[in-house]
């Protein structure tokens, strides 16, 4: 028996979209009518310029999905990336019957149970317990299933004390925990979740991944669209990438990030970004004019891990502000933060910057540098922010530009490739055999030579 | 040393063929206009989301309300009322032998009551339920049945006020009124065929929100409910009453006459015949038409 429990064979989605016309409403009983009652004539009379064939042709057709072929292995967590409108939510509702295909087909083995939406079905009306019941029926379970994980989604929801409360008196906070405990206890072969991790606070979105990767580790096959990249590394062994409509990549995780990131990076600049018209980012008070990330000494190669570099901030000061600090953000491909660093030196020893210092509009430049053998062989981006009066926030720009180390494993022998972690940083290490506990001992034995320095 | 060499298998382009061996290795397989083989032991499987949402509907319609399910019994018991007064004093219609008006309209009202509500409801169930609609899969049909058999509740509650008239009047039903739940059903069915057309429709066409209302008032005069079929008969004759017969409700609110009033009350064969044959037509028209849209309903709603 084939250990594939999802074949996509040549799947497309096409939807009519109906331009506003004058005449009504598209769906309107009117034309359905009209077209019917004209549809004998037309054809007698082969009529093709009529006003409704017209009309017919001016409805432009959509497709939303196109030539998708994929399988998928029981036991795997498969995130379904791709930027808005790629069609991954088109795909999972015809994985999960909502919707048919137009054409292709879809195999499936096993129970499906689709989570598009937290709480679907929840009735205000009713209380947190009946709600449980309502929804696990609604998510394909049975009552006798719901009865026996009664406590534990209880217990999962922390909304015990309300469990007797109409769930319109349930803050959102409740509301959303209380309907992904009940999901999170199905327990079909197949589960298509949509970005159902976007919701609650962070403890909570935590015992959600914890909950799903349970899921996920009991050998169910799991669906997961997201456009949180973080939570999709940290769950899913595959990846399904989906651009306009087709796929665009299929395989492992990482290499699957790469390409939506490299899919999304064409909009986003390298080492260098700059304002125009459109891509203005500041406030009536700072703009931002440029930033330019490039080696300290020109001569070195910016995609070299060991070069130290310097991140230009070139900006306008559009009124008169004291204190003005720009700060910058690194982070990683997958937008999660690695360092902030701010231009704040010691009020103490530079006590005018602060006691003094009001910037008279104009244009000025901020310089951070980056050290040489600090930055892993992956790819960055940079943000940048300023605050004014030390600590006053005015602004921090989206990830503006993206820095990219090549990575050149054969050439700079021991100290290359891509090391596991965000940085790599070059840090000083003593090693020396050691024969006693006494540290001091080390210390003489390094002073008189016995042990090698590296 | 790289991370690389943690990588596992990809989900591989399909290759095989179509109509291969492997085909029956899937429980499932989806398709542009499949018709679904197991339709009725899906929707069987389903039976208790079925009768949780009839639950729902049925626990969260009187939330909120003073005077609670009373509702469902004063509603049918004021029509009654005035139909009575309007039809028995004031047109000075006859009853049906020896019955008292007032029951004889109630007789009618009962299930006229049902498959006007039925209606309603059933049209605007998945309109209703439209979130669930386009988030979930199950058999389409159980939102529109769940409806109809929570109007189907209301109409159990009002056989209460039935008993009360009949203890009022001290009318006593003879045996014919053990075939009463014969006619329920045929109420059922009846109710169920045209609500199933029109909860399509109206998912597609929004006109039929306003089509139902006028099909409930209009219904209401061309239906023997304030007046017994005989008016029809002594006026129109007997191919009148066949014409009528054409709509379904004369068959089942006649069936419920002939077994509630019992005594002298005749049931006309013929016309039962045609109102059969109309809720048959309508019924597998409804579940055909139904059953062809459904798959779309996501797309429209």
């Amino acid at each position: 028996m084939s250990d594939i429990v999802i074949r996509v064979e040549n799947l497309g989605k096409r939807y009519e979209i109906g331009h506003l016309d004058p005449t009504g409403y598209r769906t309107g009983l009117r034309h359905a009518i009209q077209d019917a009652l004209t549809a004998p004539f037309r054809r007698l009379t082969g009529d093709r310029g009529s006003e409704a064939s017209r009309k017919r042709a001016a409805r432009e057709v959509f497709w939303a999905l196109r030539a998708i072929d994929f399988e998928v292995r029981r036991g795997d967590v498969v995130g379904v990336i791709g930027r808005n409108g790629a069609g991954k939510s088109t795909l999972l509702k015809i994985l999960s019957r909502i919707t048919e295909p137009t054409i292709g087909r879809i195999g499936l083995k096993g129970r499906v149970a689709s989570l598009l939406e937290v709480g679907t079905g929840f009735h205000p009306e009713l209380t947190g317990r009946e709600n449980i019941y309502l929804n696990g029926a609604i998510l394909g379970m049975s009552r006798a299933e719901v009865k026996s994980k009664f406590d534990e989604i209880v217990a999962f929801s922390g909304v015990e004390k309300f469990l007797d409360t109409p769930v319109k008196r349930y803050s959102s906070g409740m509301y959303v925990r209380l309907a992904f405990s009940v999901a999170a206890h199905l327990e079909p072969e197949i589960l298509i979740i949509d970005e159902v991790l976007a919701v609650g606070d962070s403890e909570f979105q935590k015992k959600c991944l914890g909950k799903m990767r349970d899921v996920a580790s009991d050998g169910r096959t799991v669906l997961f669209v997201s456009h949180n990249m973080a939570a999709v590394a940290a769950l899913c062994s595959e990846t399904l990438l989906m651009d306009r409509g087709g796929l665009h990549f299929a395989g492992g995780v990482e290499a699957g990030i790469t390409a939506y990131r490299n899919l999304v990076s064409s909009q986003v600049d390298r080492w260098r970004w700059s304002s125009g018209p459109g891509r203005e980012i500041g406030n009536e008070r700072i703009a931002l004019r440029a930033v330019t990330v490039e080696p300290v000494d020109p001569m070195q190669d910016r995609e070299s891990t060991s070069t130290a570099l310097k991140v230009v901030i070139d900006y306008e000061v559009l009124a008169v502000l004291s204190g003005v600090t720009p700060f910058l953000f690194l982070v990683d491909d997958l937008g999660t933060e690695i360092f902030n660093s701010v231009d704040l030196p010691s009020a103490v020893a530079t006590p005018d910057r602060f006691l003094m210092g009001d910037l008279q509009p104009g244009h000025y430049r901020s310089v951070c540098t980056l050290p040489g053998d600090f930055l892993n062989e992956r790819e960055y981006g940079i943000k940048v922010g300023f605050n004014t009066s030390g600590t006053h926030f005015e602004f921090v720009s989206r990830e503006i530009l993206r820095i990219c180390f090549a990575q050149t494993q054969t050439m700079r022998a021991e100290y290359s490739g891509r090391w596991p972690g965000m940085i790599r940083p070059r840090l000083g290490w003593v090693s020396a055999p050691r024969c006693s506990e006494d540290v001091s001992d080390l210390h003489e034995r390094t002073e008189r030579g016995d042990a090698r320095i590296s | 040393m790289t991370e690389d060499s943690g990588r596992k298998r990809s989900p591989a382009p399909a290759s095989g063929p179509k109509g291969s061996p492997e085909d029956a290795g899937f429980d499932i397989w989806l398709e542009a206009g499949r018709t679904e083989k197991h339709y009725w032991r899906d929707l069987w499987r389903y039976r208790e989301l079925f009768a949780i949402l009839a639950w729902r509907d049925v626990a969260v319609r009187y939330k909120q309300t003073v005077a609670g399910a009373a509702w469902a019994l004063l509603q049918p018991f004021l029509t009654m009322v005035i139909m009575t007064f309007v039809f028995g004093r004031v047109a000075g219609l006859p009853s049906q032998g020896a019955a008292p008006y007032a029951i004889l309209v109630f007789a009618g009202m009962l299930p006229w009551q049902f498959f006007a509500s039925s209606l309603s409801s059933s049209s605007q169930s998945l309109v209703g339920n439209a979130n669930l609609i386009s988030k979930v899969y199950f058999p389409r049909m159980i939102v529109p049945v769940s409806a109809v058999v929570v109007a189907c509740i209301d109409f159990l509650v009002s056989f209460l006020i039935l008993a009360a008239l009949m203890l009022w009047y001290r009318f006593c039903p003879d045996t014919r009124i053990l075939l009463l739940p014969a006619f329920v059903l045929l109420a059922f069915l009846a109710s169920l065929g045209p609500g199933l057309i029109l909860t399509a429709l109206n998912v597609r066409y929004r006109d039929f929100r306003f089509v139902i209302p006028f099909i409930v008032q209009f219904g209401l005069y061309v239906s023997p409910v304030g007046f017994s079929t005989e008016v029809i008969r002594n006026r129109f004759g007997e191919t009148g009453v066949l014409l009528y017969s054409l709509n379904p409700m004369v068959g089942v609110i006649d069936g419920f006459r002939w077994a509630i009033l019992g005594g002298e009350s005749a049931i006309y064969f013929p016309g039962l015949v045609v109102s059969l044959l109309t809720v048959t037509i309508l019924l597998v028209l409804g579940i055909w038409y139904f059953r062809k849209t459904e798959r779309t309903f996501a797309d429209v709603i």
